[in-house]
């Protein structure tokens, strides 16, 4: 198939807005009359409210509001079975920096000062603040009877992992542990909002789901949703960050409505860092039985999450510990078992990967030292287990396209991988991994039967185009490449496209930019919609010019006969012959995922209707003496199905690429007890230009049959081989096996002691808390699955 | 936003107006660049009601030989001036590269990092952070987070430029109300975070000296986990007077980062004396060097491998001097 | 002004050739007026404590983070900001190199990045690919990855 616009490599549609500072973030939002709003942060890490005096506070000139918890009382949370947060807290605080009151005044420092003379009197309670405390305290986060922390569990097996491990020639366990890091986004999170007499309220708000956050608001502000308008405005950076309904949010719209005034609420950066919903510490024990050759016979996965002080994302989070390690490898018989605890710390939530870095780190590290056991090499060791196209895993996970061969094989070939690993001198290494993501998650976070993504398209008698879509851009592209997408179909350049959207008065619903849903989802809305409108205008113009249907097509900017230039009308007289014929030219698109979900209760998460596949190949320079590691290539392949615009997937894949180097080597969201280390930017050790490697980004492209012109998603899969890469290189470069993220310099060089004292040169975690899972669901593997 | 808190600002016209104002206003801060200060003073770390600002002090900037052959630095010189001027001394051009990140080098001080306050873990954050932490000696509390059982504040000192000073004996010059005082650079600190600087409160630091070239030979290497905008978290400076046959007649090491004050090792630098720069005698001063050096949990990276590391950057400094 | 107090006076500043007058207390940063009293909200902060390089503009043609300069040390000054950067609607050769390679993606880093490569466009006019890393090395990106911003600032350093 040749495609005219879908392919070709170009800027983004909001370029040049976005180069001049035109681009309007919901933080450079500036109302008639606006008041600043401020949220109070707990100073206790799990304690009772006995009592909030805002009297001092609602007495200081320039005050207009000052809110608690007792009036936004009504509990919420992303997800339907863990509605367990406040807008401000209500009658206990679980974590430091938890908002606990608010403030609307005249300025900054009007609202700070108003802050200060909040009085909350608190009752302090024991603190949890990591697994194992979780695990075994009687101290309950939520549970006001006490007992344990547990938020979820899971325990599912599919096929017979004990008759796996039975037959295998190499059976290895291992632990690993990774650590918690966060988004980080740029941009703080903001929201300004308005409510007005006539009992509407408009929330801006730099939100990736502003479906979500307009359901929230519904629930907690006891409004109807017609009521409500919710704006994403230009997202500075998510990357799962903005993906919750945050205080903020809440709170500016109770603001609004109290004051009658605009409000506007920035986190300062520390808050940001509390606000957090970033990626969970999770300690995992791995397990996995090995033919001689190589090929996998089970695998057996345990992973306990340090989930914060909420639910938000985390009951799919725990799931997706343990859902996408089929998706690459065949794994015949194979079992997880995970717990996600409660801890007195912010609460953990979706970053880039959601939930699938971890097990894929603990995955990849685990088959280098398997192939080290059996003498072979790591790439043949994966070679032998691949998933192939057009199959079904265990965990009746449903494979369309899949181009993990071709990646892989790629990367091996381009950076010469074979001829290095295990031969370069010593602190020089290379290391390989692979890894899959998901194209959207298959069901919704409600449920409905309604469509995960609508678009609608309305041509004006000019000419013009209008496309209406939820979807968010939160720097990924989506519309350029929606744009992309409909100007394909109509035969128009994406430029010539008004495109409006992530605005729930204006535009239909998407539900987001979560999951690296919007390409494939809203995509395939997006082209319903256009070849709804294309099929109208060309039926017009075959009409109008006596022309057989079938040789009619839109390309160029005119609309007409295949073959012969005189037999086409301008694209403008086009539309006006249709809307002269059937009246209004509008449109509307729409996609939902067909049903794949597996015969058992956790079946909804890890499904979707295509999967992207990448390889990576890191190339490291070690300090011998200092233990840092310096990286000096990467080659990423990535299975994208079709490349829409190969710049903006090149973006993806680096950015990909940086934030795995950054969660690798350097960043940690730590805490010393229950306080955060150092919620700064300076503290936070994200990597600047001075550590970012070359990365040499391959494209393979392996039109997916259900993907919008074959496309597959970008976003988020690149980041999962990165990780486990570099571990596998650290490892070729020194000999050190360090089985805990991230890999710091001080980490690297304590493993090198133990080394030379004579030990394994292992460093992190040796074991996992005895922990029953609960009763064990047993799963018959799917119809035709071919272990 | 996050603001600075109120101050009144005020700006002298002369030094001997800078030190009236001083005395004047108990408390006030000095202010050039206020990439120290501002940061501090927006998480209310401190809160001067007067902020007194140098800019408008003529003569204070620049780098000058004098005849002979001593350099001369204005403290309000931009590192970024130091870093480029031919005429500035190597291992100072050397630490101001390293310090923070090119904004920041474009407006902080020769002075301002000579006097840039002492850092922790415990002190360098929000006042929404330390009062849910508690407040530490620093910031009028009665316990040290980091050391609880300890005699005093141990927040380190994060200057780059010092330890690279005293390692080629510079010293500065304070302007007070009784007059114009000059000391070693190395006599400057204090070993206590918060009564850190042998400044008094109506003190102005003016300049920088360095003596005429003396044979003096220095180099200074950072550690940190960034290759940009990270303070220290060690900063050994080294430097050495060789004789025609390579024999070390004089030798400094001194350490930033590790301590509320830069630390000489004096077991160490007096281990080279009569040695040439062989690996062995290197190994050894570098054994010696780490030996009374102990970091504490309150900067990145934590103490171990600071600890660590120190033999490994005196190693590598006295390495450099060995082969140049 | 030997050692009067300067306190809500009134900055006389030059922002992109324009020289306007605001009543701005002491304490207020060159960030704060820029984007709140002037309404140049190109200028963006992202820590607001001098450690990310979001809010970076030029001073006389060197680049400075605002949120930690006071506004009345700009005066007298030439501030530069992303506004000023095209002429009319022609973009700078760093914008248009910036949008051509895919430098900016969530764009929010992108006004200070554009600043900073500026000044050293400016000073620089041939920089090697580690003069621009070490030049842009105070201003983070969480999207790019940093390598198509080294292309686009490549790119515009020879047409600057």
């Amino acid at each position: 198939m040749v495609y005219s616009v879908v392919g070709r490599r170009g800027p983004r549609v909001d370029a040049t807005d976005q180069v001049t500072g035109r681009t309007t973030y919901a933080g450079d939002i500036n109302l008639p009359g606006m008041l600043v709003g401020g949220m109070l942060q707990s100073s206790e890490a799990h304690a009772r409210i006995v009592r909030i005096d805002t009297t001092a506070a609602r007495a200081v000139p320039g005050v207009h509001a000052v809110i608690t918890g007792v009036d936004l009382p009504i509990a919420y949370g992303i997800f339907p079975v863990s509605q367990d947060e406040h807008a401000l807290a209500v009658d206990k605080v679980r974590y430091i920096g938890e908002p606990v009151a608010a403030v609307a005044a005249v300025d900054v420092e009007t609202v700070e000062r108003a802050l200060s003379l909040i009085e909350v009197e608190y009752e302090p309670l024991d603190v949890v603040t990591n697994i194992d405390e979780a695990l075994q305290t009687g101290i309950g986060i939520h549970n006001e009877a006490g007992g344990d922390n547990v938020h979820r569990r899971a325990a599912l097996e599919f096929g017979d992992v004990a008759a796996g491990f039975e037959g295998a020639h190499l059976v290895r366990e291992d632990v690993y542990f990774f650590g918690g890091n966060t988004h980080a986004a740029l941009e703080q999170h903001a929201a300004v909002a308005t409510a007005g007499p006539d009992g509407r309220v408009t929330l801006w708000s730099s939100t990736q789901v502003p479906h979500y956050l307009h359901r929230t608001l519904e629930k907690v502000l006891e409004m109807p949703a017609a009521r409500i308008r919710v704006i994403a405005a230009p997202v500075g950076g998510g990357f799962g960050g903005k993906t919750d309904p945050f205080s903020h949010e809440i709170v500016s719209a109770k603001l609004a409505l109290e004051t009658g005034r605009p409000i506007k609420i920035v986190l300062s950066r520390e808050q940001v860092f509390y606000a957090h919903r970033g990626r969970h510490p999770v300690l995992m024990w791995v397990k996995t039985g090995f033919e001689a050759d190589g090929q996998i016979t089970a695998m057996h996965f345990k992973s306990f999450l340090d989930g914060g002080a909420y639910g938000s994302y985390g009951a799919a989070s725990l799931l997706y510990t343990g859902a996408l390690q089929t998706t690459t490898y065949k794994i015949p018989n194979y079992k997880f078992e995970g717990v996600r605890v409660f801890t007195n710390k912010p609460p953990c939530g979706p970053k880039r990967g959601h939930g699938t870095p971890q097990p894929r780190f603990a995955l990849e590290c685990q088959l280098d030292e398997a192939a080290a056991d059996l003498g072979i090499d790591p790439v043949a060791i994966r070679r032998r287990n691949l998933v192939e196209p057009f199959s079904v895993t265990v965990n009746h996970l449903r494979i369309t396209s899949c181009g993990i061969a071709e990646c892989l094989e790629a990367v091996v070939e381009q950076s010469g991988y074979s001829a290095k690993h295990g031969a370069l001198p010593e602190g020089k290494g290379i290391g390989l991994a692979l890894g899959a993501y998901m194209s959207g998650a298959g069901l919704p976070i409600y449920w409905n039967d309604m469509p995960q993504s609508e678009v609608d398209i309305k041509v004006d008698r000019g000419g013009g185009v209008t496309v209406f879509s939820m979807a968010t851009d939160v720097g990924q592209g989506s519309t350029s490449i929606l744009a992309m997408m409909v100007a394909e179909v109509l035969g128009l350049e994406p430029d010539d496209l008004a495109m409006v959207t992530a605005d729930t008065d204006l535009t239909p619903v998407d539900l987001g930019s979560y999951s690296s849903r919007v390409t494939f989802m809203a995509g395939n809305a997006a082209k319903e919609a256009a070849e709804r409108i294309r099929d109208r205008v060309v039926t017009a113009v075959a009409d109008e010019l006596g022309l057989a249907r079938d040789v009619v097509v839109a390309e160029g900017g005119r609309v007409g006969a295949v073959d012969d230039e005189t037999k086409t009308l301008l694209w403008a007289d086009a539309v006006r012959a249709a809307i002269s014929r059937e009246g209004p030219l509008t449109a509307s698109g729409a996609y939902r995922a067909p049903d794949l979900a597996g015969p058992y209760r956790g079946a909804g998460v890890g499904i979707s209707p295509a999967y992207s596949y990448s390889a990576a190949v890191v190339e490291v320079d070690c300090d011998l003496e200092t233990g840092e590691v310096a990286v000096t290539k990467v080659w990423l392949a990535h299975d994208v199905g079709r490349a829409i615009n190969p710049l903006l997937v090149e973006g993806q894949i680096e950015g990909s690429v940086y934030m795995g180097l950054g969660e690798a080597l350097f960043e940690e969201q730590a805490f010393r007890g229950a306080l955060h280390r150092g919620p700064s930017l300076l503290d936070y050790k994200m990597p600047t230009f001075v550590e970012m490697p070359p990365v040499e980004s391959i494209l393979i492209e392996t039109d997916d049959p259900e993907g919008p012109f074959g496309a597959k998603e970008v976003g988020q899969g690149p980041l999962l081989p990165v990780i486990p890469a570099l571990a596998n290189a650290v490892h070729d470069a020194l000999g050190v096996r360090i089985t805990e993220t991230p890999i710091t310099a001080a980490k690297v060089v304590a493993a090198q002691r133990d080394m030379a004292r004579g030990g394994s040169g292992r460093f992190g975690p040796t074991s996992v808390p005895d922990h029953d899972f609960g009763r064990l669901t047993q799963v018959d593997p799917p119809e035709g699955f071919d272990a | 936003m996050t603001r600075l808190p109120a101050f009144e600002y005020l700006e002298p016209g002369t030094v001997e107006e800078a030190v009236e104002l001083l005395v004047a206003h108990p408390g006030a801060a000095i202010v050039a660049g206020g990439t120290d200060l501002f940061p501090n003073m927006k998480r209310r770390q401190v809160r001067p009601a007067t902020v007194i600002g140098l800019r408008g002090v003529p003569g204070m900037t620049g780098v000058t030989v004098e005849a002979d052959g001593g350099v001369r630095i204005g403290a309000s010189t931009l590192l970024v001036d130091l870093v480029a001027s031919d005429d500035s001394p190597p291992v100072l051009a050397q630490a101001a590269a390293e310090v923070a990140s090119p904004q920041l080098r474009n407006a902080a001080t020769v002075g301002g990092n000579l006097c840039v306050d002492t850092r922790c873990d415990y002190i360098n954050q929000s006042e929404a952070w330390r009062t849910a932490s508690g407040l530490c000696l620093k910031d009028g509390g009665d316990t040290c987070w980091v050391a609880p059982r300890g005699k005093g504040c141990v927040a380190i000192s994060s200057s780059d430029l010092a330890p690279a000073a005293i390692a080629i004996d510079a010293r500065v010059r304070l302007v007070g109300p009784t007059g114009s005082r000059e000391i070693a650079v190395g006599d400057l600190y204090r070993p206590d975070g918060i009564d850190r600087i042998e400044m008094a409160s109506d003190e102005v630091l003016v300049e920088l000296l360095v003596g005429p070239p003396d044979g003096l030979r220095a180099t200074y290497h950072k550690l940190r986990r960034r290759g940009a905008i990270d303070f220290p978290i060690l900063g050994v400076a080294a430097a050495v007077r060789t004789a025609d046959d390579g024999v070390v007649t004089d030798a400094r090491i001194v350490m930033g980062a590790v301590a509320p004050a830069p630390v000489r090792v004096p077991e160490a630098e007096a281990s080279l004396i009569g040695h040439r720069l062989e690996p062995d005698v290197i190994a050894q001063a570098a054994a010696l060097a780490s030996k009374p050096i102990r970091p504490l949990d309150n900067a990145d990276m934590g103490s171990r491998y600071r600890k660590w590391m120190v033999s490994v950057f005196v190693t590598r400094a006295l390495g450099d001097l060995a082969s140049t | 002004m030997s050692g009067d107090p300067i306190s809500n006076n009134v900055v006389t500043l030059t922002v992109n050739g324009e020289t306007q007058q605001r009543v701005a207390a002491a304490n207020r940063t060159l960030l704060e007026v820029l984007r709140e009293d002037l309404g140049l909200t190109g200028t963006k902060y992202g820590c607001e404590l001098g450690e990310c390089g979001a809010c970076t503009v030029l001073i006389d043609g060197i680049a400075v983070l605002s949120c930690v300069t006071l506004a009345l040390h700009a005066e007298g000054t030439e501030v530069t900001t992303v506004e000023g950067l095209a002429q009319g609607n022609v973009p700078h050769p760093l914008q248009a190199a910036f949008a051509e390679l895919g430098a900016a993606q969530c764009g929010y880093c992108t006004p200070g990045m554009l600043m900073a490569a500026k000044a050293l466009i400016d000073s620089e006019s041939n920089p090697s690919r580690d003069e621009i890393r070490q030049a842009l090395a105070g201003n983070l990106c969480r999207c790019t990855g940093y390598n198509k911003i080294l292309d686009a600032v490549s790119l515009a350093a020879g047409k600057a």
